[in-house]
């Protein structure tokens, strides 16, 4: 038992994790554009016309999987900023900040995908509605972490600052999540729920499934990119960073001797 | 098979702006972000590197 919490705190260092992450990265990216080809395929080929919405509802297939990941990542990011503030930890910092622009990003597509369902359907891009404007405060959540970490110059006291902001919106999550319950949305309730039967297509519930899954590994694959990025940014001045092969490699300085020489 | 052609797959029954441009950005955006984080990994590298070389260059003349 011993044993084995030694192995894992093993890689809580930035000096072990940087490997291991770059030995995940492969299989993440590709386990992502398997799941985003089978995902599109059963969305584009398979899943059938809708009765209500025509060929317009399968905006869904990247919608719904958008909006789940700017949630999740979310409550990721705060995680690590948690246990980060908690136990002092740097890669926990890291962490968070490496999961922000995906965060970001994903919840810019949600309510991009979202404006351009809400044309046709709705009549409008935009309404003040519960679901979209916590969605949008969700993005700007992201916006603000990743403003203020970069407003501060000393790395650790903007992990603490940023911890403190990504923890106090965690509160925002499941406002999103259960604000089509709560309030009188013109947003529709959730397509998948766990308790009652779905109330889509079996095919079009496995595409939405797929791409979920598919936006889920991209999300590692990408998060762990910029993870190794910022590693290599903040030891910048270790003895382990400088002898990395990437670092001794003299790929580009070739020219910078023949110059000099 | 709901297309029985390519012009009909890209029309999407009417809703080809919508669709396509949900599609479109979402693929620009998840396109972008790993290619500005190669361009931000490399630019970390060549820095590296450079205060490598300058180090054994100062031990040279040393």
């Amino acid at each position: 038992m011993s044993n084995r919490i030694v192995n894992w705190f093993r890689f809580a260092s930035p000096y072990s994790f940087y490997p291991l992450a770059g030995r995940m990265m492969p299989w993440f990216w590709t386990l992502a554009a398997v799941f985003g080809v089978a995902g599109l395929w059963v969305g584009f080929f398979v899943a059938p016309t809708d009765a209500t919405q025509g060929e317009g509802y399968r905006i869904i297939f990247i919608h719904v999987p958008a909006s789940w990941l700017s949630m999740f990542i979310y409550l990721v990011m705060a995680m690590w900023a948690g246990i980060g503030l908690a136990l002092n930890t740097r890669l926990a910092g890291m962490m968070a900040q490496a999961l922000a622009p995906t965060g970001a990003i994903m919840a810019f597509l949600s309510l991009w995908t979202g404006a351009f369902w809400g044309k046709p359907m709705w009549g409008t891009w935009w309404v003040w509605d519960a679901r979209l404007t916590s969605e949008l405060i969700l993005f700007f959540l992201y916006l603000g972490f990743i403003a203020l970490q970069a407003a501060i110059d000393d790395p650790r006291r903007a992990d603490k600052a940023g911890a403190v902001l990504a923890l106090v919106g965690v509160v925002n999550v499941p406002i999103i999540y259960f604000s089509v319950k709560w309030w009188n949305t013109l947003h529709q309730g959730s397509s998948v729920s766990l308790t009652r039967s779905p109330s889509m297509a079996q095919t079009m519930l496995w595409g939405m499934l797929l791409m979920a899954l598919a936006f889920w590994m991209y999300s590692i694959a990408v998060g762990l990119k910029r993870l190794r990025t910022i590693i290599l940014e903040r030891e910048a001045h270790t003895d382990w960073v400088r002898n990395l092969a990437e670092v001794k490699a003299p790929a580009k300085l070739t020219k910078v001797t023949e110059v000099t020489a | 098979m709901n297309w029985n052609s390519a012009s009909e797959f890209f029309a999407m029954g009417g809703y080809g702006l919508y669709v396509w441009g949900s599609f479109g950005v979402c693929a620009v955006a998840l396109a972008l972000e790993p290619f500005l984080l190669s361009r931000r990994r490399q630019a970390i590298l060549q820095s590296l590197r450079r205060h490598a070389l300058a180090e054994q260059m100062d031990q040279e003349i040393a």
